[in-house]
């Protein structure tokens, strides 16, 4: 007979913290911890001693007091009496402005490139390799300054632009003018009765989404094909025109004119933004054409092979078969692409545009001297920044990862 | 217990190590190089020669400083700065002074904490344009596109200037000198502004100077002169004397020609004073009786350096206006070394 008797209740020493390989390594990462938090504490007192010592404690009254410095670009309303938080955001808007851009064109530039470094013609398969490889390989900054030296360098200037005698001439029947200070383009002007258009606008785009799936359901329960591509640009074009004759063009196109120094009216896109844009663009493009040739290579030869035996064509299959596969491998490497674009955005004051690291980070914090202060609003912005970018491609890469039912 | 204890007395080690530091003196001849913040590169007040020596009416400044303390003009380690990254580089540690056309104003002074030990150059903001704009005046300007050094008070000038006239421009940010020129003469800006002096050297180092010139407007007062951290009150006193002596020494007839039997006595106790002959003036700053002498040595006197450097026999033909000696109808004006 054996009795079973409870092990002998262990009392906890304070040895055993060492000694028990239950508890060791709870001991070990709390040690890590403290060193980790001591350090952390030591480098925050440390900044705070010194700048005690200089007599700038921490502040962020700056933000109140008047900027007194006149910003070119601006999105919203600035003059140089405002202060220097809305210098900052004027430049915060200008970040995030090339930043969108950017990332629109660097996407479209690199699907382009890495569908066509694939391509069975020598030619083009070879162009794009030294495309991808020359703009991979050279430092973005250089491509930057580079384009901005040929816009300045090679474009004429305004004043070419001026007499009867002018060597420059205004593009698309005088209304765009190509010059070295930028590019100026006619801008539309919304007069009253407009929103009506813009309100039909955007409802023949929900309409087309709505028909798109409609015809989708269609053809799956029924197997006929609608000519979904020429509906859809029928939808776009016609009710918006139509309502934009109905309503008496309430839209007009003011044109850039030659007065004084430059042109004025229309939009004026500084060869600052142009270079920064077009920069980051080609350079990010030529990595987002990797991540493309990369996530097509990963789909199996077997699918291609498989949908050309079921009938369907080069275009379709890689519309329809191989594209879809390939975007949860391309998704999440694109991701980090986009964060790079946006923080390589910062590099802009090469050129002289005025983003957030220009007007915040720059002459805010030479005017002010608060160097430890604007670069902390600097660091927090870019992070929220780059966190809600990764937060929506996060949410777009959940909805289009394989669903395992 | 015993290992918070140590980690403890580890940290406040650390902490003492991070505040505790020398005098900016003793940090220099330990060292033994000044190092001395100037710009980037503006020929006539600091940029390298052909064989990479550094020269100009800025760095005379480093120069004459370094030999004050050092006994060699040449012991000078020069950082180029921008506008922009000047300020950071003097309050950090990285240069111990900053001769780099900087204007003295009062929030540089009080708010950014440091101290200006005098002023070397007069200097105001004015424009530069080609001739064929057909512009007269600034007043003129409206509309036109102006190339400016970012991070510097010319930025806020031109920002008021407009203002005041009612006026528009376009500005166009730009981080250094030489990159300014490049915009200016590929006619990406109509005007570039900075100070008189900068422009007038700038325009010197265009082929085609005499199709541009500086409009009539000077819009500001930029007096310019040499800096340092606030809170070290012997390397102030250094640096501003050593200024002083140079100007003293242009006042007092010292010259680099017969600075050599000045020093061995003469019947002026000012001089002699200057000299380190009479008197302990040095020993006071915590330098050699000879110092004054040294820096003297390196390029002669304030007039000398003007001369060589950005007078009227040079590219760049500065006028000594303002900057002449107080004897002479300008501001330049020494204390008395007594």
């Amino acid at each position: 007979m054996t009795a079973i008797t409870d092990p002998p209740k262990e009392t906890f020493r304070l040895s055993m913290l060492l000694y028990d390989t239950r508890y060791r390594s709870l001991t070990i990462q709390v040690i890590a911890l403290i060193c980790f938090m001591l350090v952390i504490a030591w480098l925050v007192d440390n900044a705070a001693t010194n700048l005690a010592a200089l007599g700038k404690p921490l502040s962020f009254g700056f933000l109140g007091e008047i900027a007194g410095y006149d910003i070119n670009q601006r999105l919203i309303e600035y003059n140089s009496q405002m202060t220097h938080g809305r210098a900052a955001l004027v430049g915060i808007l200008n970040t995030l402005l090339v930043a969108l851009l950017g990332c629109i064109t660097a996407t479209i530039i690199g699907v382009f490139a890495g569908v066509l470094r694939l391509s069975n013609n020598w030619i083009v398969a070879r162009i794009m390799s030294v495309y991808v490889e020359g703009f991979r390989n050279v430092p973005v900054l250089l491509w930057i300054v580079a384009i901005f030296a040929v816009v300045s360098e090679t474009l004429p200037a305004p004043r070419a632009f001026r007499g009867d005698d002018a060597t420059a001439h205004m593009l698309i029947n005088d209304s765009v003018a190509l010059t070295n200070r930028g590019f100026y383009i006619p801008k539309p002007i919304f007069e009253s009765g407009s929103m009506i258009v813009v309100l039909t606008f955007i409802l023949s785009i929900v309409g087309i989404v709505f028909f798109r799936k409609w015809a989708k359901a269609r053809q799956e329960a029924t197997g006929e094909i609608m000519p979904v591509g020429w509906i859809s640009l029928a939808i776009f074009f016609l009710p918006t025109l139509f309502m934009f004759y109905i309503m008496g063009r309430p839209i007009v196109l003011e044109y850039p004119e030659l007065a004084g120094f430059n042109f004025k009216g229309g939009i004026h896109m500084r060869n600052s933004l142009i270079a920064l844009w077009l920069a980051l663009s080609l350079y990010t493009g030529a990595f987002i054409a990797e991540t493309v040739r990369s996530g097509i290579q990963a789909v199996s030869k077997g699918q291609t092979e498989a949908a050309g035996a079921l009938g369907l064509r080069g275009p379709r299959i890689m519309r329809l078969v191989v594209l879809p596969q390939a975007m949860r491998v391309i998704i999440p490497p694109m991701i980090s692409q986009y964060l790079n674009l946006t923080k390589n955005s910062s590099l802009a004051i090469a050129v002289g545009y005025m983003d957030a690291t220009g007007t915040l980070g720059g002459i805010t914090l030479n005017q002010t001297g608060r160097e430890m202060e604007c670069v902390l609003l600097l660091m927090l912005f870019y992070l929220i920044t780059s966190l809600a970018i990764s937060a929506v491609m996060n949410w777009y890469n959940a909805a289009v990862k394989l669903k395992e039912r | 217990m015993k290992k918070t204890v140590f980690l403890g007395s580890l940290a406040a080690a650390g902490l003492a190590a991070g505040v505790a530091s020398a005098t900016t003196l003793e940090d220099v001849q330990a060292a033994g190089v000044l190092k001395c913040g100037v710009t980037t590169g503006l020929v006539g007040f600091a940029a390298p020669d052909a064989n990479g020596n550094w020269e100009g009416f800025d760095v005379a400044v480093c120069r004459a400083v370094a030999a004050a303390v050092l006994g060699d003009g040449n012991a000078v380690e020069f950082v180029p700065t921008t506008g922009k990254t000047r300020f950071t580089a003097l309050a950090s540690g990285e240069v111990d002074l900053l001769a780099r056309n900087t204007t003295w104003t009062f929030s540089r002074d009080v708010d950014l904490k440091f101290t200006f030990v005098g002023i070397n150059y007069y200097d105001g903001q004015g424009f530069l344009v080609r001739k064929d704009l057909g512009v007269s005046s600034a007043k003129e300007l409206d509309g036109a596109t102006v190339c400016i050094q970012t991070g510097t008070t010319t930025e806020l000038n031109l920002a008021d200037f407009f203002r005041a006239n009612g006026i528009s421009y376009e500005p166009v940010p730009i981080e250094t000198n030489a990159e300014a020129q490049q915009q200016y003469l590929s006619n990406a800006c109509d005007v570039y502004t900075t100070d008189a002096s900068g422009l007038a050297a700038t325009r010197a180092t265009f082929e085609d100077a005499d199709a541009h010139m500086l409009l009539p407007e000077i819009i500001s007062k930029e007096p310019l002169g040499p800096l340092v951290r606030h809170g070290d009150e012997q390397w102030s006193d250094i640096a501003r004397w050593t200024l002083n002596a140079l100007i003293s020494a242009e006042e007092l007839g010292v010259t680099s020609a017969n600075l050599s039997e000045m020093a061995k006595g003469t019947n002026n106790p000012e001089i002699n004073r200057l000299m380190g002959t009479e008197g302990n003036l040095g020993e006071m700053l915590g330098l050699e009786a000879d110092w004054a002498q040294k820096a003297i040595g390196v390029a002669g006197n304030y007039g000398e350096i003007f001369e060589a450097n950005i007078g009227e026999s040079t590219p760049i033909g500065l006028a000594r206006g303002l900057n002449a000696q107080w004897t002479q109808g300008g501001l330049i004006y020494s204390p008395p070394f007594r």
